[in-house]
């Protein structure tokens, strides 16, 4: 019955959305604003019945009703609460209803919110964003059911449980994040789109989605992050990225997001850029929806329960039609979109941004290839390929670095164009700051001449970004204002730059600790009785013993109890564990770490221990882990200070809005 | 002449270069697509051909290394094993007796050890005392090629290297038996 | 090293114990640690899971590879011994750097390709750019001599105002 609504609701979804594709196509060739509002009121419509949908496959999962395949999947009866409304995205039925109610809130937030301000694009944007909707909801309805009834009519008395790996909390976020990201990005693709078929191709679109795409792009690194925390904490390696193909999938349309939030700046000062810029965010919607194919759809991780269903297939049909869809409308548009584009000076703030598009898309460039490179393998040796961390790592760091580099340098220029002298002397102190740092460090016995690179880079650039923040305070003190006043003034005052530099500071902390982890992460593995002791830097354990008792649900758990010496004083006990969900025998590897400013000691139970007392140990020192992490905060603080509404800001695009009526398809 | 120029302008080469990577890349996914989609060989189906390097000890014909095409005219029982397969143990002594109990009779069983190393598959061929032909898979060609998703997976291949029945997971006797049995009477 | 000597000494006797178990009993040969074992398994990738290096697979399949990987060491073969024959033996797709021979050359010439042929479009596009600027130039610069940074014409002085201030002074 509630299975039944579920679907049924889903499917008028699916009509509405056919509906809207319809009504907007009449009403603009007829001309008729009341179809038109009618097709916008049935893209509204989506959002609740999606969302009433949701609601009763999570009631589904909260009733335990093992006659749904997909609650008796994903869920049991033991499972607590939180975990029944989060197993909505523990697999793939429920994953694609979740996103077809993300898409639902995001086109419908857009077209309510946008509607008055962009009238001519509606239309448009209306086609394309159903269009996207029908095809996953089309996938929700008629592939992947998550409402379909278990074969055979018997009922089973409990499910299998969620997958034991997506019981961490960094993996009850980390979904959601992506697929808000992911979706995220229809809306901008969309007006783009509009602005392209309709042939308006002033910046209105740009000003429309700018927020949407800063929203969207948020999330996504949201993700990225929380990925990463959820690797280091559950995956029981050491470590946070492993340039696996699914990580890779966010991290493509990551990569081109940034250089367009970077290269739109260029447009809104100069009026440059604009065909590069519809570009790049076509190109970065492609490649979500590509990366979803691949991680969908097994072709490169092969996934082999994904492999077999219908997925695969219909999502290619998906990416041909949009990409070929978006290709054509950007290539046949190029002449109209051009510009006079000159460039004052190879050191100025437009050449910055272009120099950052390059490094960011030859980064794209890599990380693609490197992740297609098992299909491109096959077909071309018949034998499948794999790139593993390492080629990965010598292949970007030189880009990463020269990013690095750039992200400190860039702020400085100005538009137009930025002495040599003026560069130069701005450059000095932090220059000698950063050199002084790696002289220091070398006598702290950091040889690696890679390290040191990187360090100096880096702190280079902290220094200069810092000094940015320093110039506008002081610039506002001089008025009078106090010091903390000054600063939250500046923020305040011009979100995107400070959030921008604040997102800046944020990789730069992120960098330092990922060259502490990366180049001096020290590891060991022992077998120990009670009582006997490992060492590993400055930190010695001595094992105690093991323990077992049962966990929640159908858990058992098995830790070994470990006290940790630093330089011969008891710091912690570690608790490393081992954990088993017995109905599937999944085990979990859960480590435990003393965790500080300067490094973490993470301990693993290397094996399942067979004795009470003896168990085999993997430490880790991983140096400035921590960094990584509080990196990741920052940079989020900054990109919600950039993408925070901003009252003045919203009066200069109305006021511009009225000022200059769009025009049509002459360019400029 | 200026049509000439205009009509040469026309060929935007950033424009062809996206289309062509947009292309090669939709090209790639689809090729991948295809091959994810490509479902192990079914019976009816022609046993796809690979040579093999028996362990030590194990021949065919006389033969240390010998390929599937080389045993055409002969039935074929091809097993995928692992010594690391717990469910493979089940099977191992009935291969090896039916083994011993049909090779006079045209019948070829044929081992391959899926993902193993050695010394291990070593001693577990010892452990059952297994006398068929017996090899590794070498660079994981053969697995792949039967696409196999796990072991133990037995292909039956009949005199004309065509795909007669497969069976997944441990086999039994009865199914085993019936099976060669069935085979040899239709010739 | 020398630390590394130090405690090969200290746990001396636990290795004399671990050589006991059958694991160690292999060939004879040197000590090896699991420390050793590592730093090879962490360059492997066993088809039986996928993506997931060997030294911290949990598959009955991967810790024979890695007692593998322990008999070689005992037997003295080196690092690049037996990365090569993991890769002989289960093609290179196990190795996390595929050899540099054949069609993985790509992964090594792919990152300069990218890098060189980037850096060329984008200098091509940027020196163009700078022509068409310096043409405009040369005008203005007949009738000036300061340089002048052009301002976007704006009307209303209320933008104006508050553009000055977005600026961030």
């Amino acid at each position: 019955m509630i299975a039944d609504l579920g679907y049924f609701s889903l499917l008028f979804a699916l009509l509405a959305a056919v509906y809207a594709v319809g009504a907007a196509w009449y009403g603009h060739k007829s001309h008729n604003e009341r179809w038109l509002e009618s097709a916008r009121n049935a893209t509204l419509i989506t959002l609740p019945l999606t969302a009433l949908s949701s609601a009763l496959l999570i009631t589904l999962l909260l009733t335990n009703d093992f006659s749904i395949q997909y609650v008796w999947r994903v869920s049991s009866i033991e499972q607590p609460t939180y975990l029944k409304v989060t197993a909505l995205w523990g697999g793939q039925a429920g994953s694609l209803l979740f996103w077809n109610f993300l898409l639902a809130a995001f086109t419908a937030a857009a077209m309510a919110h946008k509607w008055d301000e962009q009238k001519p694009l509606m239309p448009y944007a209306i086609i394309v964003a159903s269009f996207t909707q029908i095809f996953f909801l089309s996938l929700s309805a008629f592939v992947e059911n998550p409402f379909a009834r278990i074969a055979g009519g018997i009922i089973p008395a409990n499910g299998n449980g969620l997958n034991p790996l997506l019981r961490h909390p960094g993996m009850i976020i980390h979904p959601p994040m992506l697929y808000l990201g992911f979706t995220g990005f229809t809306i901008p693709y969309t007006f783009a789109m509009a602005a392209l078929i309709s042939g308006r191709l002033d910046d209105t679109w740009i000003r429309t989605t700018r927020r949407w795409t800063l929203v969207a792009w948020l999330f996504l690194s949201l993700g990225l992050i929380l990925g990463g925390r959820w690797a280091y904490d559950v995956l029981g390696w050491g470590g946070y990225w492993g340039w696996d193909p699914v990580e890779n999938a966010s991290l493509i349309p990551w990569l081109s997001g940034t250089a367009f939030l970077h290269s739109v700046m260029i447009q809104e000062k100069r009026q440059m850029f604009k065909w590069w810029n519809m570009f790049l965010i076509v190109i970065t919607y492609l490649l979500v929806i590509y990366g979803t194919f691949i991680v969908r759809s097994g072709v490169i991780s092969s996934v082999h329960s994904f492999a077999q269903s219908a997925v695969g297939p219909l999502f290619f049909g998906f990416i041909a039609v949009m990409a070929l869809f978006s290709i054509y409308w950007i290539t046949k548009r190029r002449e109209d979109l051009k510009s006079e584009h000159t460039l004052a000076s190879f050191l100025s703030r437009e050449a910055a941004f272009l120099y950052n598009n390059f490094l960011f898309l030859a980064i794209l460039a890599i990380v693609f290839l490197f992740t297609n490179y098992p299909i491109i393998s096959e077909l071309f040796t018949g034998e499948r390929g794999f790139v593993g961390p390492p080629v990965y790592e010598r292949a970007l760091a030189p880009l990463f670095l020269l990013l690095l580099g750039l992200m400190g340098i860039a702020p400085l220029t100005m538009w137009y164009r930025t002495s040599l002298q003026r560069l130069g002397q701005a450059m000095v102190w932090p220059a000698v700051v950063a050199t002084v740092t790696i002289v220091v460090l070398f006598f702290l016995e950091v040889r690696l001449w890679a390290a040191l690179l990187g360090v100096w880079t880096i702190t280079f650039s902290m220094v200069l970004t810092l000094v940015e923040f320093g110039k506008g305070t002081q610039a506002r003190m001089r008025r009078g204002e106090n010091f903390f006043t000054a600063f939250s003034n500046l923020m305040a005052r011009s979100r995107r730059r400070y959030g921008g530099y604040w997102i800046h500071l944020g990789v730069l902390v992120m960098a330092y600790g990922v060259i502490g982890v990366e180049l001096y992460q020290q590891e060991t593995q022992r077998q120990l009785q009670a009582g006997e002791i490992v060492a590993l830097g400055a930190y010695e354990v001595q094992f105690l013993n093991v323990m077992q008792r049962p966990g929640p649900d159908d858990l058992i758990i098995t830790e070994a109890v470990l006290d940790v010496y630093k330089n011969g004083r008891l710091v912690a006990t570690l608790t490393p564990r081992r954990e088993i969900y017995t109905r599937t025998g999944q085990p979990m590897t859960i480590p435990d770490a003393r965790s500080t400013f300067f490094e973490d000691f993470y301990v693993l139970l290397a094996e399942q221990p067979t004795s009470p007392t003896a168990v085999t140990l993997r430490l880790f020192l991983n140096p400035l882990i921590n960094w990584v992490w509080a990196g990741g905060f920052i940079f989020v603080l900054g990109t919600l200070i950039a993408a925070w509404p901003d009252p003045v800001e919203d009066k200069i695009t109305a006021v511009r809005a009225r000022q200059r009526p769009a025009v049509a398809l002459t360019g400029d | 002449m200026m049509a000439e120029i205009s009509a040469k302008k026309k060929l935007h080469i950033p424009s062809i270069a996206i289309w062509v990577v947009v292309l090669a890349v939709l090209g790639l996914a689809a090729f991948g697509l295809v091959r994810v989609n490509t479902a192990r060989p079914e019976p009816g189906q022609r046993a796809p051909d690979f040579t093999m390097q028996f362990y030590e000890g194990y021949t065919w014909n006389g033969q240390s290394s010998a390929s599937l095409a080389d045993m055409r005219g002969n039935i074929v029982v091809l097993n995928f094993w692992a010594s690391w397969c717990a469910p493979c143990r089940v099977e191992a002594d009935l291969l090896e007796q039916s083994w011993r109990k049909y090779a006079d009779q045209g019948v070829v069983f044929v081992g391959i050890a899926y993902s193993d190393v050695e010394p291990k598959a070593l001693a577990y061929l010892r452990e059952f005392n297994i006398t068929y032909p017996n090899a590794p898979d070498l660079r994981t060609r053969i697995a792949e090629m039967y696409d196999i998703t796990g072991v133990p997976e037995t292909f039956f291949i009949d005199r004309n290297g065509v795909i007669y029945e497969f069976h997944f997971g441990p086999i039994d006797a009865a199914r085993l038996t019936t099976v060669i049995e069935r085979m040899l009477a239709e010739g | 090293m020398n630390r590394y000597l130090v405690w090969l000494l200290r746990y001396a006797w636990l290795l004399l114990l671990l050589l006991a178990t059958p694991a160690m009993a292999q060939e004879g040969g040197r000590l090896v640690t699991d420390d050793e074992v590592n730093a090879i398994a962490k360059e492997l990738y066993c088809p039986v899971c996928e993506s997931t290096p060997l030294d911290v697979c949990e598959t009955q399949a991967c810790a024979d590879w890695r007692e593998l990987i322990h008999a070689k060491l005992a037997a003295g073969e080196t690092r690049q011994e037996i990365l090569a024959y993991f890769g002989e033996n289960y093609g290179d797709r196990v190795l996390a750097t595929p050899p540099a021979r054949g069609l993985s050359l790509l992964l090594w010439v792919w990152p300069f390709v990218a890098f060189i042929g980037g850096a060329l479009i984008f200098g091509r596009y940027m020196v163009n750019m700078r022509r068409a600027a310096a043409a405009s130039e040369n005008e203005k610069a007949m009738r000036e001599t300061a340089v002048s940074y052009p301002i976007p014409p704006t009307k209303d002085p209320y933008i104006a105002r508050i553009e000055q201030e977005l600026k961030g002074e």
